[in-house]
């Protein structure tokens, strides 16, 4: 009997009646192909191997992580609900021991949404790898949390969420933000003031192969987790740097993906983009099973496999080691960086557009956080979107100080008598999600 | 009439039915050193007296197959696997004479990688060799193009006696599964001919030819003839005959758990709508996990007959049996002595199971009858835990659609049937553990499996495969193609599909009117190339139901008012 070498849950959800639209890279189809490779590797029969039913989230368990715009039913379905659910289930298998590690293979995917969600970005309605980890932080009383996101588009909602946490630390491989969406993810891009250095990006250039990749991990992402000593590493594991993939210019493969996951060594894996469905990921998603499972994957390899036409030019190489120079100087500084962007202010303010491209929404915000030198410092958000509602997003931190939880307070107190549609309190230390209405008594 | 044989761990049970009922039900001891000598004389006293014209067939469930595998005394055969990318085949070596192959088809039953004839014939002349006649091809993804089994097929050399192809056995994808269940039809082949070949010929001696049918442990039956082609198809059938036996008196729709308490193992299954419930994936025989059909069930070895010990002060059932009863002869305590000693049974030698209980409830600080009280406590609980175990297993199957997960089943009995011996004198004590379920012991409790094995209808499945894109429709394991249009579609898939499960379903076995058919799996998914659908992908798994048949209403009417 074919045995795993350490306890790995899987949750397979490759919801088979949900669709953004019907020529969508993200549609029914999505998972078809990686589902029959899954099942025709008889994955689910070896020993040690064990598939988890997902559990539908709750409001509650968005409402800890996102201020959604009107309310959330207005922007999720019920797959999000289950796709959530599926990460939220493999979290929790692992933290109960059931398994040692657990990866989500679901859909939709998550790390487009941001903290305030109007709609869709990025095929992305609700971030499910952080309603996963604040729903575990709350039941199970872990604090210190690291995201590796591996997938191709930079993890720019996970990012935004975790900003100002500097209990999180957020690391984003991806494809240069000057040749794909969404644009962002530069080594510049740190942090806020509280939290400066728990934000790490790691831009690779186009073309990137599986040597690439590897030292960035190797190099660079596993001495920081090192030193940073999370309770928890989370791998947001999507799956577009591969060769074949249709909206992305990698070069990564199933072997390369397959390492990655044995080196990262990830406690839990949560799927998120991927379009080569038919090329790739069934390849892909067996390769990180196995690894995943300590199993040998060897002779996992796509049809078309072929390592000298994938091999990586010189300049790259240079290229990529400069960069994760960078990364590993922002890591080093972190605490220079932090006290540099506090200064002496006692407030920081910043102004954005968002752009929802799934859904074509713009989104005006102006955040105010308080600096505070006890705690990440709770912070607000007024959010505008020509189509939906003007809101105030008010958010206090797990850990906050009560200088700053009173002060959260009071900005709900006031919001209330202003001109918002709605007025939300996260009040994390309470554990506890307020709204106030126009119009409501 | 119709014959029942149903083979168990202690009792070989045999009824013979007629329209009014029960003609006859005899009980013959279960010698599992010779099988078909214990098959032939349950026939032969059943049969006793009859005339041979009025059979109208014999249904027979054997522990033959499963016997010859759990003893490891199966012949020496040859595999052929042929596997592409993924993980390494050889973890999934099934015994010695295993070989893997070049060659690659991919999910979509496309070729990658073309099979080398040499190879192969360099393979099979190693076979050959060592005197092996017997072989089994199986290569990955074969259900979506069996091109390569085929080919292998044709590279052989001469000199092999009988070929299983991996892609006749299920159209389930499951590689690991696929090689298994070839290999093990492969392996108990000879031993099942053979067999089967000498009740035939002993019944026709008799005088007796009529349709004989195997029961499978998928609650349904299948020719004899037929099973040849699939001996493994035969495996593990007793608790099936079991559920279908209580199935003939579960008259209302309600969920139901049956537990077939017999002498050496109690079966714990589910029924829903009147059916067994299914295991999706497929029959695990001993340390094989196979595609053969078979029901959601759970063998406990806990039974009747298993010894009681004390170990470290607490009392222990089972798991083995060492014989019968003290009451009857046997060499150590069991429940049936506690029901002895509880004056429930009253045919053995008391005296006999109350000496043997003494120090147990010496261990137990306690007398002989509160002893004997806690031994059917304990067996009745672990019973009923363990269907419990079973009920959870099932509703925590993982679904695929979101339409699954918000409307999915759960199953949810309110009374257990019960059967097999000493069924009735437990009813009380079970229900005492399950806690607001209903129990209730199946009317002829004591051979309701048997009944089961004769009632059952002949049940079968068929997956049908179309990728409009490649212009193709296949049902593998019918040995059906055919080239569709860009036209065919879910609706067409079912119609196709029906249609070969109903000659399937006759060719095994069943008559017009037993022939009721289900849909049970429906995908229908556009394959999008850019931003253009280029094609539908169709997956329909159609069935026959698990059930009677037809001409058991009168009977059962019959046996119910008895």
């Amino acid at each position: 009997m074919y045995q795993a070498k350490r306890r790995t849950g899987l949750v397979f959800f490759p919801a088979f009646d949900w669709a953004i639209n019907p020529t969508h890279p993200e549609r029914e189809e999505r998972l078809l192909y990686t589902q029959d490779q899954v099942f025709e590797e008889g994955i689910f029969d070896i020993e040690g191997i064990e598939e988890f039913k997902p559990d539908l989230v709750t409001v509650k368990d968005v409402q800890r992580v996102h201020f959604c715009v009107p309310d959330v039913w207005g922007v999720t379905t019920e797959s999000h609900f289950i796709s959530a659910g599926g990460a939220k289930t493999i979290g929790m298998a692992v933290m109960d021991k059931r398994v040692e590690r657990g990866f989500a293979l679901v859909r939709p995917p998550g790390h487009h949404a941001m903290r305030v969600v109007h709609g869709a970005r990025g095929f992305c309605n609700i971030n499910i790898e952080a309603i996963m980890i604040e729903y575990l932080r709350k039941a199970y009383g872990i604090r210190k949390v690291a995201i590796v996101d591996t997938d191709c588009h930079h993890g720019d909602g996970t990012q935004d969420i975790y900003w100002h946490d500097p209990d999180t630390l957020f690391i984003s491989l991806h494809q240069d933000g000057r040749t794909l969406y969404p644009g962002s993810g530069f080594t510049n891009e740190i942090g806020g003031p509280t939290a400066s250095g728990y934000t790490l990006n790691y831009p690779l250039p186009p073309n990137t192969s599986d040597e690439g990749f590897l030292y960035a991990i190797e190099q660079v992402v596993l001495p920081v987790l090192k030193e940073f000593e999370p309770e928890l590493i989370v791998n947001s594991a999507g799956q577009d740097n591969h060769f074949s993939d249709p909206i992305t210019n990698m070069n990564f493969t199933a072997q390369g993906y397959a390492r990655l996951t044995e080196l990262l060594q990830a406690d839990i894996a949560v799927l998120e983009g991927g379009y080569s469905i038919e090329g790739a990921l069934p390849y892909l998603n067996v390769g990180i099973i196995l690894a995943m499972a300590g199993l040998d994957y060897s002779k996992v390899t796509e049809p078309n496999y072929n390592p000298m036409a994938l091999r990586q030019k010189p300049e790259i190489m240079t290229w990529i080691q400069r960069i994760g120079d960078q990364v590993l100087t922002n890591w080093k500084n972190r605490n220079q960086l932090s006290e540099m962007a506090r200064g002496d202010k006692r407030f920081e303010e910043r102004s954005r557009t968002l752009f929802y491209d799934t859904d074509s929404l713009v989104e005006d915000q102006k955040e105010t956080l308080r600096i505070c030198p006890d705690c990440p410092g709770a912070w607000k958000i007024e959010t505008e979107c020509q189509k939906t509602q003007r809101a105030l997003a008010i958010h206090v931190p797990v850990h906050a100080c009560s200088d700053c939880r009173n002060l959260a307070m009071d900005w709900f107190e006031q919001g209330a008598r202003q001109d918002f549609d709605a007025v939300f309190l996260q009040d994390r230390p309470q554990d506890r999600f307020v709204v106030k209405r126009r119009g409501a008594a | 009439m119709i014959i029942g044989l149903d083979v168990g761990g202690t009792h070989t049970d045999v009824v013979l039915l007629a329209k009014d009922g029960i003609r006859k039900a005899v009980k013959v001891p279960t010698n599992s050193a010779d099988l078909f000598h214990t098959v032939l004389t349950g026939i032969t006293a059943v049969t006793a007296g009859i005339d041979p014209a009025s059979l109208r067939r014999i249904v027979l469930s054997t522990t033959l197959a499963t016997n010859a595998i759990a003893q490891g005394c199966i012949p020496n055969v040859g595999m052929i696997v042929s596997s592409g990318p993924g993980i390494d085949p050889e973890y999934f070596r099934t015994h010695r004479n295993y070989t893997a192959v070049r060659g690659c088809i991919d999910h979509r039953g496309r070729e990658i990688e073309p099979i080398d004839p040499e190879q192969v014939r360099q393979a099979a002349q190693c076979f050959l060799e060592q005197g092996i006649t017997h072989l089994g091809i199986v290569g990955k993804f074969s259900v979506r193009n069996p091109a390569h089994e085929i080919a292998i097929q044709k590279a052989l050399p001469p000199g092999f006696e009988r070929i299983f192809l991996g892609h006749r056995v299920s159209g389930s994808l499951n590689f690991p599964r696929r090689i298994a269940t070839t290999y093990l039809n492969a392996a108990v082949f000879p031993i099942h001919y053979a067999f089967f070949n000498a009740v035939r010929q002993s019944l026709a001696e008799r005088g007796i030819c009529v349709p004989i049918h195997i029961m499978k442990p998928d609650g349904g039956t299948m020719l004899l003839d037929a099973s040849v082609d699939q001996p493994a198809q035969t495996i593990l059938s007793g608790p099936a005959a079991s559920v279908m036996g209580s199935l003939a008196f579960a008259f209302d729709e309600e969920d139901a758990i049956i537990l077939d308490i017999g002498g050496t193992t109690t079966d714990i299954a589910v029924l829903v709508n009147l059916a067994p419930i299914l295991n999706p994936s497929g029959i695990t025989v001993g340390s094989y996990k196979t595609l053969i059909r078979s029901m959601e069930s759970h063998s406990l070895a806990l039974g009747g007959d298993s010894a009681i010990s004390i170990a470290q002060g607490r009392l222990q059932i089972g798991p083995e049996r060492k014989g019968f009863a003290l009451a009857f002869g046997g060499p150590y305590p069991t429940p049936t002595d506690a029901l002895c000693i509880l004056g429930k049974i009253k045919t053995g030698n008391t005296d006999r199971a109350v000496e043997g209980f003494q120090p147990i409830a010496k261990a137990l600080g306690c007398g002989i009858e509160d002893a004997a009280k806690q031994v059917l406590d304990t067996l009745c609980r672990t019973v009923v835990q363990e269907a419990n175990e079973l009920l959870r297993r099932i509703n925590e199957k993982p679904v695929y659609t979101i339409h699954e997960i918000l409307e999915g089943y759960r199953v949810h009995p309110k009374k257990i049937l019960l059967l097999g011996g000493p069924a009735p004198y437990l009813a009380s004590r079970i229900e005492r553990f399950s806690e607001g379920m209903q129990v209730g012991v199946v009317p002829r409790w004591d051979v309701a499996n048997a009944i089961g094995a004769a009632l059952a209808r002949t049940t079968t499945e068929v997956v049908l495969f179309a990728d409009t894109q490649q212009g193709i429709a296949m049902a593998p394991e019918e040995s059906w193609q055919e080239k569709v249009d860009r036209q065919f579609d879910k609706d067409k898939a079912i119609e196709h599909a029906t249609a070969l499960l109903r000659q399937k379903a006759v060719r095994l076995g069943a008559v017009p009117e037993d022939l009721e058919t289900e849909v049970i799996e429906e995908y229908q998914f556009n394959m999008v190339r850019g931003f253009y659908t280029t094609g539908r992908n169709i997956r329909v798994r159609v069935q026959i139901k698990p059930g009677l048949i037809a001409a058991s209403d009168a009977i059962v009417g019959m046996l119910s008012q008895e």
